[in-house]
């Protein structure tokens, strides 16, 4: 099988397990909260299920709102796409994998948030922009932490392509247990924590206006948009999972160029995304949301841990 | 053989400057004196790993002594004197802990910078990790100037300590063991003074801040 074909097969297969899979994460994440709590829950299936419902739906628009408020879903969901079709998830050779430099992800992932805090502005409601402010504040403590922690691991590698760094960890085993690997793999789940809105940031159940961030930015939303930012937002924590995932484990990604190495990967994607997301669904049962005045002391805690990982990746090469 | 040597070395000594970040990060004065001890354990295993794979019987009793004075006596010494005002919190510190975070990030990358002439007289396994050891120095000279509780100023005088430790085990494989042992004895007599310092203070007053003093009365 050649080269072109295998990269496309991994990106479209990439696009399915995420869009599928991170919806899932989701409705597993409430399930295993549920459970801590001592409820039933909904079925792990239920975000696919409201996916369905709501795009049988009509849409609806604010009466004062401007082209914005249409074309953001779009806009959140195709940057999460293509963050996701070229990233090093189920193999580091995806299409246009030489150009998932770090930086393009994290740009990536970036304007969907700028999409969805303009998308919060603009029906001009109070919690609309109260949403758009908070996330804005949030992203930018959480962004560069974001990007200083990957640079601890491009240090160590040599390169600053993911798909890269995936593959230069996968053949050096040693580094996972590595300082570097501990200090970066901290600041990213904190990163992480704050990026997908998970509990210490954010509840992403409520819907008191006290507390709630992302909620409050898409609660214009109504029928197929938003389904179509839940599936946006969706493939942003896919994403991160994911590649947090294979950062830290890089094992079982597909280095080679074979169909069978795919199907591996895919099994092996499955496995560390839904630990990773039963770890994160512990974090959010055991803690409180922090007020969001003590936002800045979690994620400059972040920000210190991953410049601790630069250093350390700088001494030790 | 060599392999585990080094990323021993490295963790522990990476454990022993995050834990002096990590007293800056967390405000209740007991989380930070147990992060503390954590840091001592790391700083005996740092002594440790390095007299098992040099074969330094003298390092090796050394890092046992740092193991029982800084892993356990110290921190206990700290938490019994803390037990006295047991919800006592570092709640208003001179610099907030985002801000204190992010100079401890520059105290870093700068002790990075500094030591790189040091390191690179003699570059080894050991000795590249330097500028971990100056960071904490420097963390815990910041955590002295900028906390207000008497608690937390004796652990910023501990994480200098523990830094310049450091520093010494891995520039100089140990320094003899009479010293190491004179220098120990020293640090746990200042942590006794200290204590019934603030002891005494804290019955003759309920502020142990030590800013908001005006007098010391006996």
């Amino acid at each position: 099988m050649n080269r072109v074909a295998l990269s496309v097969c991994t990106s479209v297969l990439q696009l399915a397990l995420v869009g599928v899979g991170s919806l899932v994460l989701l409705g597993l994440m409430a399930k295993v909260k549920a459970r801590a709590e001592g409820r039933v829950g909904s079925p792990v299936v239920q975000p696919l299920r409201d996916i369905r419902k709501l795009l049988t739906k009509e849409r609806l628009h604010a009466r004062h709102s401007s082209v914005v408020l249409a074309l953001a879903p779009m806009v959140i969901t195709a940057s999460a796409a293509v963050a996701v079709g070229i990233s090093p998830i189920i193999g580091t050779h995806p299409v246009l994998g030489q150009s998932a430099d770090i930086f393009v992800i994290v740009y990536l992932l970036l304007t969907g948030s700028v999409a969805s805090a303009l998308a919060g502005l603009d029906p001009a409601t109070a919690f609309g922009g109260m949403g758009a402010s908070r996330a804005m504040t949030i992203g930018a403590l959480a962004e560069p932490a974001l990007l200083v922690a990957v640079i601890a691991l491009s240090v160590q590698a040599g390169t600053s392509n993911l798909p890269g760094i995936v593959s230069s960890t996968a053949s050096h085993p040693a580094w996972v247990f590595g300082p570097v690997h501990l200090f970066a793999l901290g600041a990213l789940l904190i990163v992480v924590l704050a990026e997908t809105g998970r509990i210490p940031v954010d509840n992403p159940a409520t819907h008191l206006e006290l507390t709630m961030v992302h909620e409050a930015m898409v609660l214009e939303y109504a029928g197929p948009e938003l389904a179509l930012v839940t599936l946006g937002e969706a493939m942003r924590l896919g994403l991160l999972f994911s590649l947090v995932a294979n950062l830290f484990l890089p094992w079982g990604v597909a280095t080679g160029d074979s169909l069978g190495a795919l199907a591996i990967a895919c099994a092996a994607l499955v496995a560390k995304t839904t630990t990773l997301a039963l770890v994160v669904a512990l974090i959010e049962v055991r803690s409180a949301k922090l007020r969001l005045f003590r936002l800045p002391e979690l994620l400059a805690g972040g920000f210190v841990l991953s410049v601790l990982a630069v250093v350390m990746g700088l001494v030790i090469r | 053989m060599n392999t585990a040597y080094v990323s021993a070395l490295d963790v522990t000594a990476g454990l022993v400057l995050f834990a002096a970040v990590m007293t800056l990060w967390r405000r209740g004065v007991r989380t930070i004196v147990s992060i503390l001890g954590v840091q001592g354990l790391s700083l005996s295993a740092v002594a440790l790993v390095l007299a098992i794979h040099e074969h330094d019987t003298a390092l090796l009793v050394t890092g046992g002594l740092v193991l029982v004075l800084k892993g356990i006596v110290i921190p206990g010494l700290l938490l019994r004197a803390s037990r006295l005002d047991p919800k006592s919190r570092e709640t208003r510190p001179l610099v907030n802990v985002p801000a204190s975070l992010v100079a401890a990030a520059v105290l870093i990358v700068l002790s990075y910078v500094v030591s790189a002439r040091i390191t690179s007289l003699a570059p080894s396994d050991a000795t590249r990790l330097v500028p971990l050891g100056m960071a904490t120095i420097l963390v815990g000279y910041f955590m002295l100037v900028t906390r207000r509780r008497a608690v937390s100023k004796i652990v910023g005088l501990i994480l200098v300590d523990n830094g310049i430790g450091l520093v010494a085990y891995l520039l100089t494989s140990g320094v003899p063991f009479i010293v190491e042992l004179g220098s120990s004895i020293d640090v746990l007599l200042v942590v006794v003074v200290l204590q019934f310092l603030m002891v005494s203070m804290g019955r003759h007053s309920d502020v142990d801040v030590l800013t908001e003093r005006r007098e010391l009365r006996d």
